[in-house]
């Protein structure tokens, strides 16, 4: 149908001065954008195809590509934007639910940039890095609310199983199935060089990464793919999905055509069955159900392990947590509406759940006022950038973060969100051997090292020049933030004053 | 203009401590004389002292020393205090005029012992009671505020230089075993009298020098556990630490210190494996207690006295040592201006807790 027909929302401009023909980009592109026209001896492409994923003009040897945003228009029109038009062209063609990936990328307030840090200057001194110890190391769990003494009157070690971190940050769940064999090993040994975690994300553990478990988190998810008893004692932390922050309220959905090989055995399903996880868990119905479920997993595991709920930032999540909190969780992991998805409906990822600032900010305020702060550490991801963001995570009251798609980005992601076709050119999002065989699981772990080790110097700049040595002593520090441009009501909830005040 | 307690004020500082082991009874004038010294370090915007031993005859009775803005909230604080507790004896408490201190409030004394039927009633010790019934003043009846709630002891401050403080609460008419001293710079003027140092909840008083960068994050843990901090002030907070983790939680004074000035990971992981546990769980299990940022503090509690800097040793810290007699102060100057032969001087390390104690235990 003519109606049907869109524009495609990107060019390929190839300079045929630079070109030679050497057909990489034909043999680089999953999307067969490129291919060789022998007639005129030159590279043709097709642009609807092209999902702007770089990965041609990454590896053009003459530098001959550049992906544009078009210019071709509709009609400019404030409420009825191209999108809005294209989005109903394509339902009332196809009459589906429009998919998406990755995270919200609508144009909603980012607190984080509106939210400045503190730095010593006269009245105390601030501390270089390089010439004192600057402490990073986080201790994740619940803490009893009195001290223990032995008969002859020595300390009692009466801490819960938790979890110890060399640096406040872990990589979020991501499972095996939405991302690759390689782009796991990638994160797995990251983890475990970094002294920190990665997440399996509801796709079972394959049976390759047991080594890594010490460094490894084991989800529990609605579906219960890949949840056996070896699986739970693998890992050093259980963490219970009960939702995410892409799509607060909705289970998942990974078509068969990805159920292959050793995805389908370590989810513990047929090949090439939809692996659907419900909305709810169909065992947890209510808050006390949780409970049960929190203290079934600690019994499987003889209370070795701390275990982790982890929810979307939603409403009402100050009571969710607070609730939460009171039911033997020894962690609460927070996503935002920010976070990312292997592939989730696009209304629901643009437009349900909150920003994680206001969210975080308002868990740790409720479980003060609760008395019941120190009963569970607080981690929160779902739109983590960069360190400074993390400086203020942890300022708004978090003990660390959860990071996936900056994760992904250092992995080669182009963030193209088009993670449900299943053709990531990068070998993250993909199953395809030929695809998955470009991420170098070698490079992709250095990178991740890199990226959380140059992080992990700037937070200690940052805490230096605050005057603090150490990163508990940031934690919940709200007066060391400032707020601009942000109103009465948004600064209240943040907990903290504006700059200038 | 902001008072004290609606604005947090940074303060550089100045601190002295005199302790006698044997129980000695040292004149007020002596730790006056030590804290004049420093007069440099403070700004003639707060001074105060804590005196130990000092009210012999009413040694058993808590000590309410309080100010009040005008004879309404005295009014309704004297209630609050009859209502709660036998108040065994009530006075002003005495004062010199010195030109330097002005805009005075009245200040009051009272010796009071909890009413049997209302500890009976809240099913709470003694101390606790008086500590709530204290927070319940300072936080509710506008224009009173008890700045000092001990038993046998007693806190005086004022704004004005420590030794126009000394001289206007007529210290040298008292004498206990231990006194520690405290002259403000605060970058701002802190507007009325509480402010000032030292900051006392029961037997524990806290003078300070610093500004610790952990603050909000100290605060806002300690304030799950009943404590309100209302003078934004890190020596209100640290008194408030040092209770939650001596009284509520039974740690000792060294493991106080192990918590509020915890030694470096790095360290840590060189010690030997049981020490290693024990610090690795007061650490983990009172992590939000760490105190970063510089910070001298002498702490004096019934019967002794601790000195303690932060990890860094990011403020001066002296300790001298004469017969029975232990000197703490932020420079030497000050010991030696009322000690000039002492047997030993030192600084201590960063970190490292100096304890003194009555040869007798308790007083």
């Amino acid at each position: 149908m003519p109606i049907d027909f869109l524009y495609p929302e990107y060019e390929v401009v190839r300079n045929a001065d630079r070109c030679i023909a050497c057909r990489v980009c034909e043999r680089q592109c999953a999307n067969e954008v490129h291919f060789y026209d022998p007639e005129n001896k030159r590279m043709m492409s097709d642009e609807s195809k092209c999902v702007n994923c770089h990965r041609c003009v990454s590896l053009c040897p003459t530098r001959a590509l550049k992906i544009v945003k078009t210019d071709h228009t509709f009609k400019e029109n404030a409420s009825w934007s191209g999108t809005n038009i294209a989005e109903i062209y394509r339902q009332a063609g196809s009459g589906g639910v429009l998919l998406s990936s990755m995270g919200n990328p609508k144009q909603y307030p980012i607190y984080w940039d509106h939210i400045l840090i503190n730095a010593s200057q006269v009245t105390n001194p601030s501390i270089d890095p390089l010439r004192e110890p600057m402490e990073t190391k986080v201790f994740l769990g619940a803490k009893p609310s009195k001290i223990q003494r032995d008969d002859a009157g020595r300390l009692v070690n009466n801490l819960p199983p938790g979890l110890e971190l060399q640096v406040p940050v872990m990589f979020s769940a991501m499972s095996y199935g939405s991302i690759s064999y390689n782009a796991h090993e990638s994160l797995a040994r990251a983890a475990t060089a970094l002294g920190t975690f990665y997440n399996t994300g509801e796709g079972g553990l394959h049976e390759d990464f047991y080594q890594y478990g010490p460094h490894t988190i084991v989800q529990v998810a609605s579906g219960r793919f890949g949840v056996h008893k070896a699986y739970l004692e693998a890992g050093a932390a259980i963490e219970i999905k009960m939702g995410q922050g892409a799509k607060p309220g909705i289970g998942g959905h990974l078509p068969g055509a990805k159920i292959v090989g050793d995805i389908s055995k370590t989810r513990m399903i047929p090949e090439g069955s939809d692996a659907i996880s419900p909305a709810p868990h169909h065992d947890i119905y209510s808050i006390e159900d949780l409970r049960q479920l929190v203290f079934s997993l600690k019994e499987a595991t003889e209370y070795k392990k701390p275990v982790i709920v982890k929810i979307a930032a939603v409403h009402n999540v100050a009571a969710i947590a607070s609730g939460i909190a009171r039911s033997g969780a020894d962690i609460i992991a927070i996503d935002g509406f920010r976070g990312g998805t292997g592939a989730a409906p696009t209304r629901i990822r643009d437009n349900v759940g909150i920003p994680i600032e206001l969210a975080l900010a308002s868990v740790d305020e409720r479980l003060r006022q609760e008395g019941i702060r120190n009963h569970v550490s607080l981690v929160i991801g779902g739109s983590i950038r960069n360190s400074a963001d993390i400086v203020k995570a942890i300022a708004l009251g978090a003990d660390a973060v959860y990071i996936a798609t900056s994760a992904l980005l250092a992995l080669g992601c182009h963030l193209c969100r088009n993670c449900h076709s299943g053709k990531c050119n990068w070998g993250i999002a993909t199953q395809r051997p030929e695809l998955v065989r470009r991420l170098n699981p070698d490079v992709g772990c250095q990178r991740l090292i890199n990226l959380v080790t140059a992080w992990n110097h700037e937070i200690k700049e940052m805490m230096g020049g605050m005057g603090i040595n150490s990163i508990e002593a940031l934690r919940g520090n709200r007066l060391m933030l400032r707020g601009v441009g942000l109103n009465e009501k948004e600064l209240e909830i943040l907990g903290i004053k504006h700059a200038g005040e | 203009m902001l008072l004290e307690g609606e604005a947090r004020i940074p303060s550089g500082c100045a601190i002295s401590g005199i302790f006698s082991k044997t129980g000695e009874a040292i004149p007020g004038d002596v730790i006056v004389r030590s804290i004049a010294t420093m007069h440099d370090r403070s700004n003639g915007l707060g001074g105060g002292f804590a005196g130990y031993g000092i009210y012999p005859q009413y040694k058993d009775f808590y000590a309410l020393h309080v100010f009040y803005d005008d004879k309404t909230a005295k009014g309704t604080c004297e209630a609050f205090i009859e209502e709660h507790f036998d108040i065994i004896n009530l006075s002003k408490i005495p004062t010199r005029k010195v030109a330097s201190i002005v805009n005075e409030p009245l200040i009051w004394r009272y010796f009071v012992r909890p009413l049997h039927t209302k500890l009976e009633e809240t099913q709470l010790e003694e101390s606790e009671f008086t500590s709530r019934c204290v927070t319940r003043i300072n936080s509710d009846i506008t224009g009173a505020y008890v700045f000092s709630s001990g038993k046998n002891m007693g806190v005086f401050k004022a704004v004005g230089y420590p030794e126009d403080v000394g001289r206007f609460y007529r210290l040298e008419e008292y004498a206990g075993y231990c006194w520690t001293a405290h002259g403000r710079y605060p970058t701002n003027t802190p507007g009325w009298w509480g402010g000032a140092h030292p900051f006392a909840t029961l037997d524990v008083s806290v003078v300070h020098n610093g500004e610790i960068s952990s603050y909000d994050a100290n605060r806002r843990f300690i304030e799950m556990y009943g404590y309100k901090c209302n003078l934004l002030t890190d020596t209100e907070v640290i008194t408030y630490i040092i209770d939650f983790l001596v009284r509520k939680q039974g740690l000792s004074l060294t493991e106080t210190a192990d918590v509020i000035a915890a030694p470096f990971w790095s360290d840590i992981e060189a010690m030997e494996p049981e020490e290693r546990e024990r610090m690795t769980y007061l650490r983990n299990m009172f992590s939000s207690l760490l105190i970063t940022g510089p910070f001298s503090i002498l702490i004096g509690f019934d019967g002794g006295m601790m000195a303690l800097n932060d990890r860094l040793k990011l403020r001066s810290m002296v300790v001298g040592e004469k017969g029975d007699r232990v000197y703490m102060a932020s420079e030497e100057c000050a010991i030696r201006i009322v000690e000039p032969e002492l047997d030993a001087v030192w600084s201590p390390k960063g970190g490292e807790a100096v304890i003194v104690t009555l040869d007798g235990g308790a007083a």
